[in-house]
């Protein structure tokens, strides 16, 4: 049975999809997302420790051999976002029974764990393979069920937020499908690691370069890099909490992933950072990101719409990771995909409760929130210093691979961009904390407690990212696994 | 070959040209009309080329299906577009501008057209499924051999695709039972204002207009009664046209029909599963257009029609698993008839085209009801 694992891990959330759809029942098809989640991370775990000593799996589907036939390829390189998507998956199932049952009418519910469903096959799927027209394929498959889960958010706002990340994702997937149809046109072939192959004779062709302008910019939309954000904050900030929770960690995470899969697996680093300047026009972009965006997180007046923008910005820190091209560099940038998604899924989950309990999540409202929901306001300080970078949490470590790998390539106006924009993001999650702590509502109200399966996943997803930055060996293995599989593969 | 070129420049030239007058019409209506006959010169297009398949899939839906739906949203909608302001034009213009650009780019070092030896043709992936593929599936249509066993796992992403299109737009467009008592509440209200406010204060302007309006929304809107009603007498209205009620129903068994041809004849000609999907719920939504949606809902109630839409993609999936669970890989369809991994190929596609079929025919018929209801009870 293990040998079929690369292929289970994608087909049990697809089957779940379909039977919540027909069972029609709230519970059941709340068991099925999360059976699948589980499952999903039981054969994540497993592979994982399989690949452990470099070695690679390969599955072909149907039976054909590659390139005929499509293949998944499991190695160091996509296990640890195998286990991310799935893990984050688990947490967001837990904690999206209470949270779903308060904000979207009954009947609709069923439907929606479909669409969860859907989420985690597509994002799984897109890790997995080693085709790039399979990529794309499930690339859609994320895609609409994103658009569905974001326009379920409670205010009218959500449909609008929906539909323009519908328009700008719709514009990024088609960029993708025209670069592998462009690359397809020049070799013949779809599967990655035969790309990568013929691609090198090739090196020079106009067709080839446009190919990788179009992937990487679609990929760039579907990572919500700067100036390619604009669909990030409403998607994040108007859906539903639960949704926003999974797709801030998940998401643009597995489009940084296939953006590196795609320049070290199948265009080939001497293409992409050699003959391109994707190096600089990376750091660039990811410099305007870290400073801008970061900026406009300290005007936010809601708590969603700051944590998304400090998502946006967060993106840069990581595309300055890989731009780098060296291994320290896609070290740190895995590193803080790993630790970021931890921390961003606590923060969001911790946003939801307080949307649950206090009806908004502008700082007004949470107005003395340290003293009325002193657990959750722990949560969202514990994971804002996460944030910012304080030792020693998880973002510290990231942020310090991070900064040793610019000091290693000489590159210190970067390095100073991101010191400004870690204090930048001092600011903003210390805006939080003065509206929690400092400031006290007009009158004292009693909050509730929350329901304890929401406290139950936000708790565990801050202690996940305070190991991480105790203990940090375990995720460092696992970015410097991959980094050694994506920048061995060029060398 | 001249004749051939002639047809290309010509059959470019009217989409170029279409494509250019639907981007300036402002009329959607128009519009709509427009993006049909730029589906059909398309699949004229794929004609010429002797994609036969594709041709089908883009004439199905590019000039079927799409345009009901677009005419179906457009009836919720305005049907005019609003007028976007000179300065807020140039980005989206520089974005295209750069967009052919980098094309046109790409294209001078694209491998000519219609060559022998173009990497595509030599590659061996190609020549595996030229060749090969009529030992190992024995299927006289490549296309069918390459989409429904070599690559089949893609196939079954696009049908989840399309089945994750069926969970979304009824996730959106369906009426909750709480909306639609608070809508009928909220109508019974405004009814009974405006049975009362025109008595006191007739006379004004002000109270003229408003009863107006509450008469206008009460009679078009809400309460399951006055819904009905107004459905069925738009259905006579439309049904009226002797031409249009003998012709559909002439024509439906035709319709039906060939779609069971299309799908079971897809490993020998054109066609396949999703094409026979796309033609099936064609005739049901030209029935549902003609009689009115009442007519379909009673031959196809829609909690059928929703339990259709997953039974396509738990066959093909679960076709899958039990390959797996028969000792082989996921989808490998040799494992059906032990010994005789051709016929095993045969019976699998055809269980996997069944299941293309079914999701997507019951797909394209939610999404049509879903927007056809809510303008039916607005």
């Amino acid at each position: 049975m293990t040998a079929h694992l690369p292929a289970l891990q994608v087909v049990i959330p697809l089957l779940a999809a379909p039977l919540c759809v027909l069972l029609r029942s709230r519970t059941i098809a709340w068991l099925l997302f999360l059976a699948a989640a589980v499952a999903a991370l039981v054969c994540a775990s497993v592979l994982a420790w399989q690949v452990a000593d470099g070695e690679v799996i390969h599955y072909a589907m149907g039976g054909w051999e590659p390139p005929a036939g499509i293949e998944y390829v499991i190695d160091r390189a996509n296990v640890p976002v195998l286990i991310l998507v799935a893990a984050i998956g688990v947490a967001a199932a837990v904690y999206c029974r209470a949270s779903i049952a308060a904000e979207i009418e009954a009947s609709r519910i069923p439907l929606f764990y479909a669409c969860l469903c859907l989420n985690l096959t597509g994002l799984l799927g897109i890790t997995a393979t080693g085709d790039a027209f399979n990529a794309f394929v499930f690339l859609e498959i994320t895609s609409l069920s994103s658009y569905a889960l974001v326009a379920m958010g409670r205010r009218r706002r959500a449909l609008l937020a929906a539909f323009q990340y519908l328009i700008v994702g719709t514009i990024g997937a088609t960029f993708v499908l025209i670069g592998i149809g462009l690359a397809y046109a020049v070799t013949g072939t779809l599967n990655m690691a035969d790309l990568a192959q013929r691609l090198p004779d090739i090196y020079g062709n106009r067709a080839l370069g446009a190919a990788v302008i179009f992937v990487f910019v679609g990929l760039a939309i579907k990572m919500a890099l700067f100036p390619l954000h604009g669909w990030l904050p409403g998607a994040y900030a108007e859906s539903p909490s639960a949704v926003s929770v999974f797709l801030s960690a998940t998401n643009t995470k597995v489009a940084i992933y296939l953006l590196l899969r795609f320049a070290f697996g199948v265009f080939g680093a001497a293409l992409v950072f050699g003959r391109m300047p994707i190096t600089e026009v990376g750091l660039v972009l990811a410099c305007l990101a870290m400073l801008v965006a970061s900026a406009v997180a300290c005007f936010q007046s809601d708590f969603k719409y700051l944590l998304a923008w400090s998502s946006i910005a967060q993106v840069g820190y990581i595309v300055a990771g890989f731009s780098l091209a060296t291994s320290d560099g896609v070290t740190a940038a895995y590193l803080h995909v790993i630790n970021h998604a931890v921390i961003k899924g606590a923060l969001f989950a911790a946003a939801g409760i307080v949307v649950l309990r206090l009806g908004a999540a502008r700082l007004s409202d949470m107005a003395g929130m340290g003293r009325t929901m002193p657990w959750t306001f722990a949560a969202i300080v514990l994971a804002g210093l996460g944030l910012v970078g304080v030792p020693p949490t998880a973002g510290f470590v990231s942020k310090w691979v991070l900064a040793e790998a610019l000091i290693a390539d000489g590159r210190w106006a970067v390095l100073a961009v991101l010191l400004v924009s870690s204090l930048l993001s001092l600011v903003y999650v210390g805006r939080v904390i003065e509206a929690g702590w400092f400031r006290r509502h007009s009158e004292s109200v009693a909050v509730e407690r929350p329901p304890l399966t929401m406290s139950a996943a936000m708790w565990a997803l801050v202690l996940v990212s305070l190991v991480f930055g105790l203990v940090p060996e375990w995720p460092l293995s696992l970015a410097e696994g991959a980094s050694s599989v994506l920048v061995g593969v060029a060398k | 070959m001249s004749l051939l070129v002639l047809m290309d420049v010509s059959l470019f030239t009217l989409l170029l040209a279409t494509a250019l007058a639907i981007t300036r019409l402002r009329a959607l209506y128009e519009a709509t009309m427009l993006t049909a006959l730029a589906g059909l010169l398309s699949a004229s297009l794929f004609v010429v080329l002797d994609a036969l398949d594709v041709a089908i899939t883009e004439a199905a839906v590019g000039t079927g299906i799409s345009t009901v739906l677009f005419i179906a949203a457009l009836r919720l909608t305005r049907s005019r577009e609003a007028v976007t302001p000179r300065r807020r034009l140039w980005s989206g213009g520089a974005v295209a501008v750069l967009l052919g650009a980098t094309l046109l780019y790409a294209a001078q070092d694209l491998p000519p057209f219609a060559e022998p030896d173009t990497p595509v043709q030599t590659n061996p992936v190609t020549q595996t499924y030229l060749h090969e593929s009529q030992e190992d599936i024995g299927v006289p249509n490549t296309v069918a051999a390459v989409l429904a066993s070599y690559r089949g796992y893609d196939t079954l992403g696009e049908l989840v695709v399309i089945f994750t299109a069926g969970v979304t737009v009824p996730l959106l467009l369906l009426r909750t039972r709480r909306r639609a008592e608070r809508d009928e509440a909220h109508a019974g209200e405004e009814g009974a204002e405006g049975g009362t406010e025109p008595g006191t204060e007739h006379g004004t302007e002000h109270g003229r207009e408003h009863s107006a309006e509450h008469g206008a929304e009460h009679g078009a809107e809400h309460g399951t009664e006055k819904g009905a009603e107004h459905r069925s007498a738009r259905a006579v209205v439309m049904s009226e046209y002797r031409v249009l009620r003998v012709a559909s129903k002439v024509l439906m068994p035709f319709i039906l029909l060939f779609a069971c041809y299309v799908l079971f004849h897809g490993d020998y000609g054109p066609g396949g599963g999703f094409q026979a999907g796309v033609i099936f719920a064609a005739g049901f939504v030209l029935y549902s257009l003609v009689f009115g949606i009442g007519e379909v809902e009673r031959v196809l109630p829609w909690p059928v029609m929703l339990g259709l839409v997953p039974v396509g993609v738990l066959l093909y999936a679960g076709l899958g698993v039990a390959n797996m669970a028969l000792g082989g890989a996921f989808l490998d369809y040799d494992t059906l008839v032990p010994g005789h991994p051709e016929e095993g190929q045969h019976y699998g596609i055809l269980i996997i085209e069944t299941g293309v079929g079914i999701t997507v025919a019951a797909v394209l018929i939610a999404v049509y009801y879903s927007f056809a209801n809510r303008g039916a009870r607005r």
